[in-house]
């Protein structure tokens, strides 16, 4: 009985120590990793602009799982619509 | 007097505050309101915007504000006797900064937990918006140049202190790798981090570093200085989670840790103040105490540098409203406590009298270097811990709290260079690592402009960074009066600080800038100005802004009344 409020203690401490860890740098942390989602997403659609991708035997796999953030992707790198003739976004 | 004593009467104060003065604010001025939607709720996208626990939030805001200021800032101004540094941190904490830092919480949270820069250009005016952008560029500058100075002054006075230093950023790095890759749990790392920590600060005295005294014609104290800029703008360029993440994360343990240390050192031993109440035998060359004390405690009495924290993250945060109270309020307590910490390490640490006159014997002196060798022998009395220990020790806390500010600073100061690459259409600006350069090369700028070619007149800075953190206090405090006004609520409560402020900040700075004067700094006099342009532009324009807002209110009520009537 008291070891599981002991640790039910100790799990909740762990929790806010997490959320006293993470919090202030979250935002920072999710800006860096949009970032880096953003070249992926260029290195899968690249062959579509035109460039050469060695890897597109692969990447080709992934266009329709990252099809989803294919909108908000062309927005942020600030291109109204899709800046591909033949794929159409909105 | 037992310095036991001045720390009850200290703390009991700002309990007291906190009690009575805070729960006064919080209902009847901000009115603060449980069942309002705050932001974090309103827009919660589980980055930004994020409901957080109040103990949590707390614990950020508090780590966040205090650091290596409100340490040097008490460690200078007991020059005038620990009374005035005393009353002014107490009373500074209770009206002032408590006042301050929950109603920042709460201006932000009612305007879509908005930074109190964007605050001002709405609230107030675009010309304050433009006009508050300089003034933190200002701080920022003025902050890494001081902090750079005072971090190679420690290294240099406390050898021992190093190895744990620089240390310190290896086990950061790698805590940093270990959560980030999640091969351990937050306490165990902690725990260990900890420990690592700590095995350094006693080894350090066994393997004492010195940089020899010139090194291609220049002085060890400019080497430090420029080594720690070179640390800064490599340290402000890597991922957050890299090295500052982890690194703020320790200095918050080390802050807890430092202050429990002290406080019980102090318990224990119970150590008599032997500096003077009042000092009337100030050394020559001593400013006036009105009104330089009020602008040399900034941090620890009251700090514009926290308007920026409680508007910028904190008020994303907040689950609750009435959690401002709690997180404001009580998060400028703990930084008055630190200050406190200092001040009886640095009036109760010394044998005799003659001791402490030869630490002070002149204006500027003492500082960090005589909090860490106060402290330490407060620490040696009440828990027998190596004098060297305990001040390697204290060295360590202080360092660690003025790096991390300098690799926030620069990083800031980076993206400012960025917007202004941005604004003015300069491309190489835009970019991460010319903007860096550019930002340590004017912080370099000031901390040799300021003291000649060994950067020891970073320190001689100190009270105009205290002004301009001020003014940056009074801006955040004019856009609460405004609101204040706007809502026909009492404005008496941070108006009267706000006045304050502003006549000690431009009578101070019209006293240094009459000494730069006599001393020819034709560099520190233009700096000087510069503020002081600042100080009086803001005072205009709160002028301006509130005599608008009655007369819109008066309107108002004049219309009302004719409705009434007819």
């Amino acid at each position: 009985m008291k070891i599981t409020a002991i640790r039910r203690w100790l799990s909740r401490a762990g929790e806010l120590a997490n959320e006293y860890y993470n919090a202030p740098y979250r935002a920072a942390v999710a800006r860096a990793k949009r970032e880096q989602d953003d070249l992926f997403m260029l290195y899968v659609y690249a062959e579509m602009m035109g460039i050469p991708n060695p890897a597109s035997y692969y990447t080709l796999e992934l266009q329709p799982l990252l099809l989803e953030q294919f909108h908000e992707w062309h927005l942020r790198m600030g291109m109204e619509h899709s800046p591909f003739d033949e794929f159409r976004c909105c | 007097m037992n310095a036991i004593l001045l720390m009850l009467l200290g703390l009991g104060g700002m309990f007291l505050g906190y009690v009575f003065y805070s729960k006064y604010v919080a209902e009847k001025i901000y009115k603060l309101d449980p069942d309002f939607r705050t932001p974090a709720h309103e827009f919660e996208d589980g980055i930004d915007f994020v409901p957080t626990n109040k103990y949590v939030l707390w614990g950020h805001h508090f780590t966040s504000v205090a650091g290596a200021a409100p340490i040097i800032g008490p460690a200078i101004a007991v020059i005038w006797g620990w009374v005035p540094a005393f009353l002014w941190v107490i009373f500074g904490t209770i009206f002032f900064a408590g006042v301050h830092d929950a109603g920042a919480i709460w201006a932000s949270s009612r305007n879509r937990a908005r930074s109190i820069g964007a605050l001002t250009g709405d609230v107030v005016g675009k010309r304050s918006q433009s006009l508050f952008m300089i003034v933190i560029f200002l701080v920022l500058l003025m902050v890494n140049a001081v902090f750079a100075t005072a971090i190679s002054g420690l290294l240099i006075n406390f050898p021992s202190s190093v190895v744990p230093v620089w240390g310190a950023i290896f086990v950061a790095l790698i805590i940093g790798q270990i959560i980030f890759r999640k091969w351990m749990n937050l306490g165990t790392i902690s725990i260990l981090g900890v420990l690592a920590l700590y095995a350094m600060i006693f080894a350090g005295p066994e393997v004492p570093l010195a940089l020899p005294e010139t090194v291609m014609g220049l002085s060890d104290n400019a080497s430090w200085i420029l080594i720690l800029f070179f640390y800064a703008a490599i340290a402000s360029l890597l991922p957050v989670w890299m090295l500052l993440q982890p690194r703020d994360y320790i200095n918050g343990l080390q802050l807890f840790i430092g202050l429990f240390l002290i406080y019980g050192a102090v318990l224990i031993s119970g150590p008599e103040l032997v500096a003077p109440a009042f000092n009337t035998n100030t050394p020559e060359g001593t400013p006036s105490l009105v009104p330089l004390l009020f602008v040399t405690i900034a941090c620890g009495a009251i700090s514009g540098f926290h308007g920026l924290v409680a508007s910028g993250t904190t008020s994303k945060q907040l689950d609750k409203e009435t959690d401002a109270r709690f997180v404001g309020y009580f998060g400028a307590i703990g930084e008055g406590s630190l200050s406190l910490a200092t001040i009886i390490a640095v009036t109760a640490g010394f044998a005799t009298l003659a001791d402490w006159q030869a630490v002070y014997h002149s204006f500027g002196q003492g500082g960090v270097s005589a909090f860490v060798s106060g402290g330490a022998q407060i620490l040696q009395q009440g828990l027998s811990l190596d004098v060297e220990i305990s001040e390697t020790l204290l060295t360590v806390m202080a360092v660690l709290f003025a790096g991390t500010t300098m690799d926030t600073g620069i990083r800031l100061q980076r993206y400012i260079f960025q917007e202004w690459g941005g604004i003015y259409n300069i491309s190489w600006m835009q970019k991460a690592a010319p903007a860096t350069l550019l930002a340590v090369g004017s912080c370099l700028i000031l901390a040799f402009g300021a003291g000649g070619a060994d950067g020891t007149g970073g320190l001689a800075i100190w009270p105009l960074f205290g002004t301009t953190n001020q003014l940056l206090a009074g801006l955040t405090l004019l856009v609460i009066t405004t609101m204040l006004v706007r809502l026909k609520r009492p404005m008496y409560v941070t108006l009267l600080p706000l006045l304050f402020l502003l006549v000690m900040t431009i009578y101070a700075l019209l006293i240094q800038l009459k000494g730069f004067y006599d001393q020819a700094d034709w560099f520190l006099f233009s700096l000087d100005l510069l503020v002081l342009i600042a100080a009086i532009w803001i005072a205009l324009e709160s002028a301006s802004a509130l005599t608008r807002i009655r007369r819109e209110n008066a309107a108002e009520n004049a219309t009302e009344a004719k409705a009434k009537d007819s």
